[in-house]
């Protein structure tokens, strides 16, 4: 059974078609790729994946269910987590406290917990102390455990964003341009990163990204949307040599 | 370059060391190793001086009385009296209070750690505020004012800090605490005067008036619990937008519930509410206070709470985080409106007479001004925040009217200065009060 199956997505904002007819099938481990020019509909498919917004028509179905109309935490608690293109890390809070408030739904203690300090809130929250701190350890964040994000380079606090995605414990990633707005040393760190998740937690991987190099490296099939629509599908090498996809990203030649 | 900043403000501070005057040095040196406990103590010599040769003293001095507020009102009522009043704080409050912590900071300390190592964190919180009960109760025994000027300070503590949670744990602008106050406020006292007072609306009572005292806190909590019904009524229309819609429900409630209870001719109407038995005493609403801020604390703290601060920061962030957002604000927002609802109770129980007005814009105002003025997302900023407008409201008593300039025109300051308050966005744990400092 595939993991993540979507089937003829399609959405509307009014009378814009900004996603039509989508179609993607996720084998456990595998990692794909979705690129496209800006305005395509990229991250409006991830939205729709994860709930923020709700599909005009079509199935997302994971590990058999069909999650479309659920909310957002509840798919995120199932096992899909994000990243986001502009990050939304929570600025007055620290590395740490991102990386807890992403097991919020394993929370056991409840409200009296929460009120009164019970041990066994305490033991919970020691528990998730020692995951959190397992997670800043494996994408190398942990000397700012208890810094508040504002002040983190660029690069950390994207390290910090993966790290956060990955507390939820999913089953699958969407990345939505990881490596946006960093300089070539950056990327290239954010690359082994990805790979390093990839190989350690054998995760199934969703990235966009607009950086051919970062795609082609990390991506077994790409897809390419154009206008809302698949333009092309395969390894990286075919996409890295269709015709359509030249098109989409640098235009057609016309004779004058 | 942070370093060089740090190393020339290392320069700068044994610069001043060395050049500060030799007895300033010597005490500041001293008074760092004392712990809070030793401070206690010393706060409680101090009282204790007070409540026992305070009156000879101060007539000695050239004061009529003992000054009620540390002689801070002579400021506006009898500048001549100042020095007198200095005077007496130095030699009442000052100097024994300083003698004892600096003397007994080596036993002190020893208990502080053995209190840290030995007992659970609760325990020790408990001895402490205990400590400090006693030196208030010690000071406030020595007139009626203090006693009053206490309880409202207990009671504003209360309402600062659940009214915090909404404004800043949460970051949304509620104006609905007046009216929380009031629901709880009314609630509780038509339970009590039902339950334990002859009336002449409600008739006899039908409880034996003994009980009362030992129901009350249930009586409280049942009138909690009915303000943060009464609190969904803005949080269900409110929630599901953000930003100012909040604010103008939430304003609105309070107004709605004011005309209402102005126009309930049973429980009174504009004249207000009076009869209730006088439950809330300066130790019931010591325990409430530090129930109040135990419990808020312990949320703030916890990842459970946390995560309303991070639907503040990022509401699609927290969501896609698999934080449930809809219940976050619900938890926070009923559980500031409890609190609310249990201070109103309380100040209705000092009081033993309410009425609609009190429950205005006036006191909206006061409430949010100490929240702004403590500092957000802060319980301590919030403590602070309470106990410094309150005594500047006490303060500023003579200016009559007046003082609605000065303190607007103070937080106009402070907002400038400090945009989001004086404390604003710190966490500090109790355990680090409460060390030893050796």
């Amino acid at each position: 059974m595939p993991l993540l199956e979507v089937k003829n997505l399609t959405i509307y904002f009014g009378g814009l078609r900004a996603v039509h007819n989508y179609n993607v099938t996720f084998e456990p481990g595998q990692v794909r790729g979705l690129i496209g020019p800006n305005g395509a509909g990229k991250t409006t498919t991830f939205n729709m994946i994860t709930g923020i917004h709700r599909p005009t028509s079509g199935e997302i179905i994971f590990e058999g269910q069909n999650i479309v109309g659920m909310m957002p935490h509840d798919i995120a608690s199932m096992g899909i987590a994000r990243t986001f293109q502009n990050m939304r890390l929570w600025r007055h809070m620290t590395v740490m406290e991102h990386i807890k408030l992403a097991m919020y739904s394993k929370i056991e203690y409840g409200l009296i917990g929460a009120f009164f300090g019970t041990p066994k809130r305490h033991k919970q929250e020691t528990e998730f102390d020692e995951k959190a701190y397992h997670f800043l350890k494996l994408l190398n964040v942990d000397r700012y455990t208890n810094q508040v994000v504002t002040g983190l380079p660029y690069g950390v606090q994207r390290r910090v964003e993966m790290a956060r995605a990955l507390a939820i414990v999913p089953k699958i990633l969407l990345l939505d341009e990881p490596t946006a707005g960093m300089n070539p040393e950056e990327m290239l760190d954010m690359v082994e990163v990805i790979r390093q998740i990839k190989d350690e937690l054998k995760l199934t991987i969703f990235l966009i990204e607009h950086r051919m190099r970062v795609v082609m490296d990390l991506c077994e099939i790409i897809q390419t949307l154009d206008f809302g629509e698949i333009i092309a599908e395969g390894t990286p090498d075919e996409i890295r040599n269709n015709e359509r996809v030249i098109e989409a990203y640098l235009g057609k030649e016309v004779e004058v | 370059m942070k370093a060089t900043d740090n190393q020339i403000k290392n320069l700068e501070r044994v610069e001043k060391k060395t050049t500060g005057i030799r007895p300033v040095r010597w005490l500041r040196e001293k008074t760092r190793r004392v712990p809070a406990l030793g401070w206690l103590l010393g706060a409680l010599t101090a009282t204790i001086i007070e409540s026992s040769v305070g009156l000879p003293l101060a007539r000695a001095f050239g004061l009529w009385s003992v000054p009620g507020l540390f002689g801070l009102r002579f400021i506006f009522t009898s500048p001549a009296s100042i020095p007198s009043a200095v005077i007496y704080v130095l030699v009442v409050y000052i100097i024994p209070a300083l003698i004892v912590a600096v003397s007994t900071a080596g036993i002190t300390n020893r208990a502080a750690a053995f209190m840290q190592d030995k007992l659970p964190v609760p325990i020790n919180v408990i001895i402490h505020a205990a400590l400090l009960y006693a030196t208030l109760h010690v000071w406030g025994s020595i007139t009626d004012y203090r006693v009053l000027l206490l309880s409202f300070i207990f009671i504003s503590i209360m309402l600062t800090l659940s009214l915090n949670l909404v404004n800043g744990y949460m970051g949304e602008f509620s104006c609905s605490h007046p009216g929380f106050m009031s629901i709880g406020a009314y609630a509780a006292s038509i339970m009590t005067v039902l339950f334990f007072v002859n009336d002449d609306v409600f008739g006899a009572h039908i409880l034996s008036p003994v009980l009362g005292p030992f129901i009350f806190p249930i009586i409280l909590i049942v009138g909690g619990f009915i303000t943060s019904i009464g609190a969904l009524a803005v949080a269900i229309p409110s929630f599901r937008t953000r930003g100012d819609y909040l604010a103008i429900i939430s304003l609105a409630f309070t107004f709605i519930v004011k005309s209402l209870l102005e126009n309930l001719e049973i429980i009174g109407g504009p004249r207000g509410f009076m009869n209730q038995p006088k439950y809330a005493s300066l130790p019931v609403i010591f325990v409430w206070m530090v129930l109040c801020i135990w419990t808020i604390y312990n949320f703030t703290r916890s990842t459970l709470g946390k995560a309303s601060c991070a639907v503040r920061d990022n509401e699609t962030g927290a969501d896609a985080m698999t934080i449930n957002t809809r219940r976050t604000k619900m938890i926070t927002f009923l559980f500031a409106a409890f609190w609310a609802g249990v201070a109103g109770g309380l100040f209705a129980h000092v009081m033993g007479y309410i009425n609609p007005a009190t429950f205005g814009v006036l006191k909206l105002s006061e409430v949010l001004a100490m929240v702004y003025l403590g500092g957000l997302n802060s319980v301590l900023g919030s403590i602070a925040g309470a106990i410094g407008l309150q005594f500047l409201l006490e303060l500023l008593r003579p200016l009559a009217m007046l003082k609605w300039i000065v303190i607007p025109v103070l937080l106009i300051i402070v907002m400038i200065r400090r945009p989001t308050g004086l404390i604003a966005f710190t966490e500090i744990k109790v355990e680090d009060i409460l060390k030893p400092r050796n």
